[in-house]
C-alpha cells in the first residue's frame, strides 16, 4: 500500500460515502470498502486503470476532471479524495474549490517538489528531477502543476479552505526522520484534509 | 460442432406457448402468446448463472453460434458470447429470446389471431418495454431461474435491461447497458417516424393489412431500414468503408452511364435484404416502444428517484461515435445511479463503428466487459446472492 494511502484511512468515517477522484486502480477504495464498509466512486481517464478497478469490483467511472465535477450535486459525498493526480490537472485550484463544494471534506495528497532530493537534483544537475515517484522526462508527462508543501498552504490561507490536518510522508529513512523537523524539505508526498 | 473454438457452434432455438394470459401496458390482455429463445452454456445446480440478452430494434433470439454448418452468418451477438468471449457460455447459461410483437417466431403482427383466425397485422396490441420484460419474467420462471446473474443489453436491449432492475429489483444481481439511453432525443424519434412514413407510405402497405392482400411494402421497409442504418453508423466509419468510391459509372464528360457511389449500392443491398426477412408490422411496433421508452416517466421524471428502487450493480458502457446513443445519454444513466447511490461503473469505448460498434469487435470493449463479466462468474462460482 502506497504510504499516503496508509496515512489518510483514518480519516475516512465508517459507512460514508466517498468519491476518489483519479482513483488509478481502485485500491483505495477497496480498501476503504473492505475495511470501513465505505461506498463509493472512483473516477478514472486511462483506460488501463478503468479496467484494474473493473476486475477488483470497485466502481469505477469515466470521466476527465478537467472537465469539473457539474454531474454532482452540493454534498452529494462524505469525503472527495484525491491522491497524486493535482499536478496533473489544468487548473488544479478550481477542482479542489468543487471537491469542497460536492465533499463535506476533502483530503487531497501530492508529491513535495520542495523535497530536498528534487531541490538537489535541480540544484545540482540543472534538469528536471525524475525519480521512482515521478518517473517522468518533462516532455512526456501528465504532471503539468508541481508544487510544495509550502505552495499549498499559502493557497489554502488565500482560499479560505480550512485545513483539519495536513502531514508530509515519506519512504526514505532520511525522510522518516527529519519530516516533522522540515516537512516542506523532507517530505515526500503532501496531504492535506480540507473542509470549507 | 463449429471448427471456430471461441463459437457456441449449432444451435437449435426452442419455443414455449404460454397460456395464462398478459396483460399489457396498454390496457389490452394476450390471453396466450409463444416465445422463440435460444439457450447456451449450461445452468448450475444452484441456478445462478444465468444471463438474459435483451435484443436490440432488428435482433432477435439467435444471438450466438449458427443454426447449420451451412449458416453464412452467426447469431447477431457472436463476437461477444461464446467459449472465451466476455460473455463466456463455459461459465454463464445464457438465455437469448426474440421478443414479444418480433417476426422470427415469437407471437407478433404476423402471427394469426386466434380471435379472427387472420393474421393480427395493425391489429397486434401496441407494446411497451416493460411488456417484454413481463414476458421475459415468465421465460425465466419457465426455465427455473429466480435471479438471473445479469441482464444484459445493447441499444434497446438496454432499456430492457434497465426496466429490469426496476420492475424485479430482486431478480437480477447485474444490469449491463451497452450504448442506450433513459429515453429517446428529438431527433432519435424524428428518425424513426421518418423511417414509420417509409413503411406507411408504401403503396402495399394496405393499412398494414398487406398480408391478408398478399403483398409486401418492401420497398418502404427498405427505405426505412436505410435511414436507420446511417444512423447507426458514424460519418467517420462510412467514410472508412466506403469514401466517394464509385461502384459504376464515370465523372468524364460525354459519359452518360449513371454514377453510383459504393456506399449506395451498400444502403440498397442493406434495406433490400432486410425487407426480405423483417415484418414491416414489427418495425413500426419496435420503432414505437423505442420512442414511448422514458425509464422515469412514472417517477416523477426523476432518473434519481427511478433508480433508487433498483437494487442490482449496473455496468454501463458507451461509445465515442455513436450519435444516435451518444456517450452523453449513457453519462446521464451513470450520473442518475451515482445519485442514487447505486453501485455502477461506466467506460466511454473509442470508436469510429458508430452506434453500431456495440455487435463489432473492438479490443478495450472486448476488455472492459470481459473484465466485468469475470467479476459476475467469480460471485457465481463463489454462491455469491445480492
Amino acid at each position: 500500500m502506497r504510504v499516503d494511502l496508509d496515512a489518510i484511512q483514518d480519516w475516512i468515517r465508517p459507512e460514508s460515502r466517498v468519491l476518489d477522484l483519479g482513483c488509478g486502480d481502485g485500491l483505495l477504495l477497496e480498501q476503504l470498502a473492505r475495511n470501513k464498509q465505505v461506498s463509493g466512486y472512483g473516477l478514472e481517464i486511462d483506460p488501463e486503470e478503468i479496467e484494474r478497478c473493473i476486475a477488483r469490483g470497485v466502481n469505477v467511472v469515466e470521466q476527465n476532471l478537467d472537465a469539473g465535477l457539474g454531474n454532482f450535486a452540493d454534498n452529494s459525498f462524505d469525503t472527495v479524495v484525491m491522491t497524486q493526480a493535482l499536478q496533473t490537472l489544468r487548473q488544479p485550484h478550481l477542482v479542489v474549490q468543487e471537491m469542497l463544494r460536492v465533499g463535506r471534506e476533502c483530503i487531497i495528497t501530492f508529491p513535495n517538489f520542495g523535497q530536498w532530493r528534487a531541490r538537489w537534483h535541480l540544484a545540482i544537475s540543472g534538469r528536471m528531477p525524475v525519480s521512482d515517484l515521478l518517473p517522468f522526462e518533462w516532455y512526456d508527462t501528465p504532471n503539468i502543476h508541481f508544487c510544495t508543501f509550502r505552495d499549498f498552504d499559502l493557497l489554502c490561507r488565500e482560499r479560505r479552505w480550512t485545513i483539519l490536518h495536513r502531514q508530509v510522508v515519506s519512504e526514505t529513512r532520511i525522510g522518516v526522520a527529519l519530516k516533522d523537523f522540515s516537512p516542506n524539505l523532507f517530505g515526500e508526498t503532501a496531504i492535506y484534509h480540507l473542509t470549507r | 460442432m463449429s471448427r471456430d473454438p471461441g463459437s457456441v457452434g449449432i444451435v437449435v432455438p426452442r419455443q414455449h406457448t404460454f397460456r395464462e394470459p398478459l396483460e399489457l401496458a396498454c390496457g389490452r390482455t394476450l390471453s396466450e402468446y409463444t416465445l422463440v429463445y435460444e439457450t447456451y452454456g449450461t445452468l448450475n445446480a444452484a441456478k445462478s448463472n444465468a444471463v438474459l440478452i435483451c435484443h436490440a430494434l432488428s435482433g432477435h433470439h439467435h444471438a450466438a453460434g449458427r443454426h447449420s454448418e451451412e449458416d453464412k452468418r452467426p447469431g447477431w451477438w457472436d463476437n461477444y458470447i461464446g467459449p472465451g468471449k466476455p460473455i463466456d457460455t463455459d461459465r454463464f447459461f445464457v438465455v437469448s429470446l426474440n421478443n414479444l410483437g418480433g417476426c422470427h417466431g415469437s407471437t407478433g403482427p404476423a402471427s394469426i389471431n386466434p380471435e379472427t383466425c387472420r393474421p393480427w397485422g395493425p391489429d397486434f396490441p401496441m407494446l411497451r418495454v416493460r411488456d417484454w420484460v413481463n414476458s421475459q419474467a415468465r421465460l425465466a420462471d419457465l426455465l427455473g431461474i429466480e435471479q438471473w446473474a445479469a441482464v444484459i443489453g445493447g441499444s434497446l436491449g438496454g432499456m430492457q435491461a434497465m426496466r429490469w432492475s426496476l420492475e424485479y429489483p430482486d431478480r437480477l444481481r447485474h444490469c449491463v447497458v451497452i450504448a442506450s439511453a433513459m429515453k429517446l432525443s428529438a431527433q432519435n424519434i424524428a428518425f424513426n417516424e421518418t423511417a414509420r412514413q417509409a413503411i406507411t407510405s408504401d403503396p402495399d402497405f394496405c393499412h398494414g393489412r398487406y398480408l391478408d392482400e398478399d403483398k409486401l411494402p418492401r420497398r418502404g421497409l427498405a427505405v426505412a431500414r436505410m435511414i436507420g442504418h446511417i444512423t447507426y453508423l458514424s460519418d467517420d466509419g462510412l467514410g472508412k468503408k466506403f469514401g466517394r468510391e464509385l461502384r459504376s459509372g464515370t465523372f468524364e464528360r460525354g459519359v452518360e452511364e449513371e454514377v453510383e457511389f459504393q456506399v449506395q449500392s451498400y444502403l440498397r443491398y442493406q434495406g433490400d435484404s432486410f425487407s426480405g426477412s423483417f415484418d414491416p408490422n414489427t418495425y413500426i411496433l419496435m420503432t414505437r416502444a423505442l420512442d414511448y421508452f422514458d425509464l422515469a416517466r412514472e417517477y416523477g421524471d426523476d432518473p434519481v428517484a427511478a433508480f433508487s428502487h433498483a437494487r442490482c450493480r449496473f455496468m454501463l458502457i458507451s461509445f465515442t461515435s455513436d450519435w444516435r446513443f451518444a456517450p452523453e445519454r449513457s453519462r446521464e444513466i451513470a450520473d442518475a445511479l451515482m445519485h442514487a447511490n447505486v453501485p455502477v461503473s461506466y467506460a466511454e469505448i473509442e470508436s469510429s463503428m458508430g452506434h453500431d460498434a456495440f455487435l463489432l469487435p473492438n479490443s478495450r470493449y472486448q476488455r472492459v466487459f470481459d473484465a466485468y463479466m469475470q467479476r459476475i462468474a467469480a460471485e457465481c462460482d463463489e454462491g455469491v446472492g445480492q
